[in-house]
């Protein structure tokens, strides 16, 4: 008997329906009451803790989020590090090696946070070296000046703070917590930035004009450090649902705009846009956008100094290989000699 | 690189306090530990005394359990002071 038409689509349906029954009997059921459970917490604005339940995607947004903070604060100490021996007095050097050790301090709070969801030390740091994790954009700048430092602990610092200082209500308690850390000590970061400029601001003509300088070339790449727009923010929307981000990239982005312009009036230095003005009706300041094109271009691996900066820290790991191995083998030792006593 | 252990760091803020867990750090031994976590936790005086501890030892609550752990504790509200009416007139109780 010839078929009818389209019969055997129709079987094919039957067909695709069996095979989808027999899948999802075999499917891990979510587990509601944790969903839930998760859900509330969120609504209520509480913390979720390491071994709490958690969708799969918040631990992985918040590995990639907190990873990529820790290698910034890491990979961070190389361009103020530079400027170490060439600081130009003892009291700017020993604020300096402060400043650095901060960073490297704040680098170890955050990859402990990301720890407690389940990852590796060891895996985030080859993460790091392999790029499969990011870190800041910014810190592929060079620091040709000293006036650089001041700069960086003034703009980049400033916009750093912006950034973090809302992550001191991220639901995810571990992250918060350290942030609360982080921005405790950073306030001294943008004032000792800030109070250096000023110095030079009132110096000698060159010194002002070594100021100046560094703003111009500083302002845009701090701009774009609040990421891109948010019409292509990919990770936005969900993060703020999450109450892991609570404000967008352009919305931080104008909030530190509009901090920083009377700064640079006290400075007496001037901020390098001519379309950098108030907006009555907005309450806000108009300002030009930093290059997107040049922020995912160096994000990509292509700015002035990604190569040097990934260079030098693979150098830091193998060539300060011996001192975890000599540390490791002194631990061994002691142990075996604690049992033999025992 | 040399794989370190993970030690949970507490530090008592001032006398009088309690210790309270403040993050933790990877170091090979107790002494390096306790070393690192000066550097890393009291930078700027923020303790008096730091514990360092193997995350391996801490033996914790499982957060799936939380209801029936701490259950038996709900329906005992005789525990509190409040749920005792005093008479009228009594002083100081």
């Amino acid at each position: 008997m010839p078929e009818e038409p389209g019969a055997q689509s129709l079987l094919d349906q039957v067909a695709e329906a069996e095979r989808q029954l027999i899948e999802a009997a075999g499917r891990e059921r979510p587990d509601a009451e944790a969903e839930a459970y998760f859900d509330a917490v969120i609504a209520a604005d509480q913390k979720i803790e390491p071994r709490d339940a958690m969708p799969e995607a918040y631990r992985k947004t918040l590995i990639r989020q907190i990873a990529q903070h820790a290698h910034s604060e890491i990979i961070g100490m190389q361009p103020e590090g530079n400027w170490i021996t060439r600081a130009p007095s003892l009291a700017r050097k020993a604020i300096l090696l402060a400043k650095v050790q901060d960073e490297a301090g704040h680098g170890l709070y955050l990859y402990a946070a990301a720890e407690t969801l389940g990852i590796d030390r060891e895996e985030l740091y080859a993460q790091l070296l392999s790029g499969r994790q990011k870190y800041s954009s910014i810190f592929n700048y060079p620091t040709v000046t000293w006036a650089d430092v001041g700069v960086i602990g003034w703009l980049v610092d400033g916009a750093a703070i912006v950034n973090q200082v809302p992550l001191c209500r991220c639901s995810y308690g571990p992250y918060a917590r350290a942030m609360i850390r982080v921005c405790k000590e950073e306030s001294f970061h943008q004032r000792q930035g800030f109070q250096s400029l000023y110095v030079l601001a009132r110096g000698t003509e060159k010194q002002r004009a070594m100021a100046q300088d560094a703003i111009d070339r500083w302002w845009y790449p701090s701009l774009a450090m609040f990421g891109p727009p948010d019409a292509d923010s990919k990770h936005t929307a969900q993060s703020m649902e999450w109450k892991i981000k609570r404000y967008s990239n352009d919305e931080l982005r104008q909030k530190f705009v509009d901090m920083t312009v009377q700064q640079a009036e006290v400075l007496g230095l001037t901020l390098p846009d001519e379309n950098l003005r108030w907006n009555e009706e907005r309450g806000h300041y108009d300002y030009t956008q930093p290059d997107y094109d040049e922020l995912m271009r160096v994000i990509k691996g292509d700015g002035p100094c990604n190569r040097q900066r990934m260079a030098n820290r693979r150098e830091a790991v193998e060539s300060g290989a011996w001192v975890s191995e000599a540390a490791a083998a002194y631990a061994a030792k002691q142990n075996v000699r604690q049992e033999a006593m025992a | 690189m040399t794989k370190n252990p993970l030690w949970e760091v507490f530090v008592r803020p001032r006398r009088g306090l309690s210790h309270s867990h403040v993050g933790s750090l990877h170091a090979a031994d107790a002494q390096l530990a306790l070393r690192n976590a000066r550097d890393l936790y009291t930078r700027r005086e923020e303790g008096v005394s730091i514990w360092v501890v193997p995350a391996a030892d801490i033996t914790a609550s499982s957060p799936q359990e939380k209801d029936a752990f701490f259950d038996p504790a709900a329906d005992k509200i005789y525990r509190h002071p409040t749920f005792y009416e005093m008479p009228e007139g009594a002083e100081h109780i």
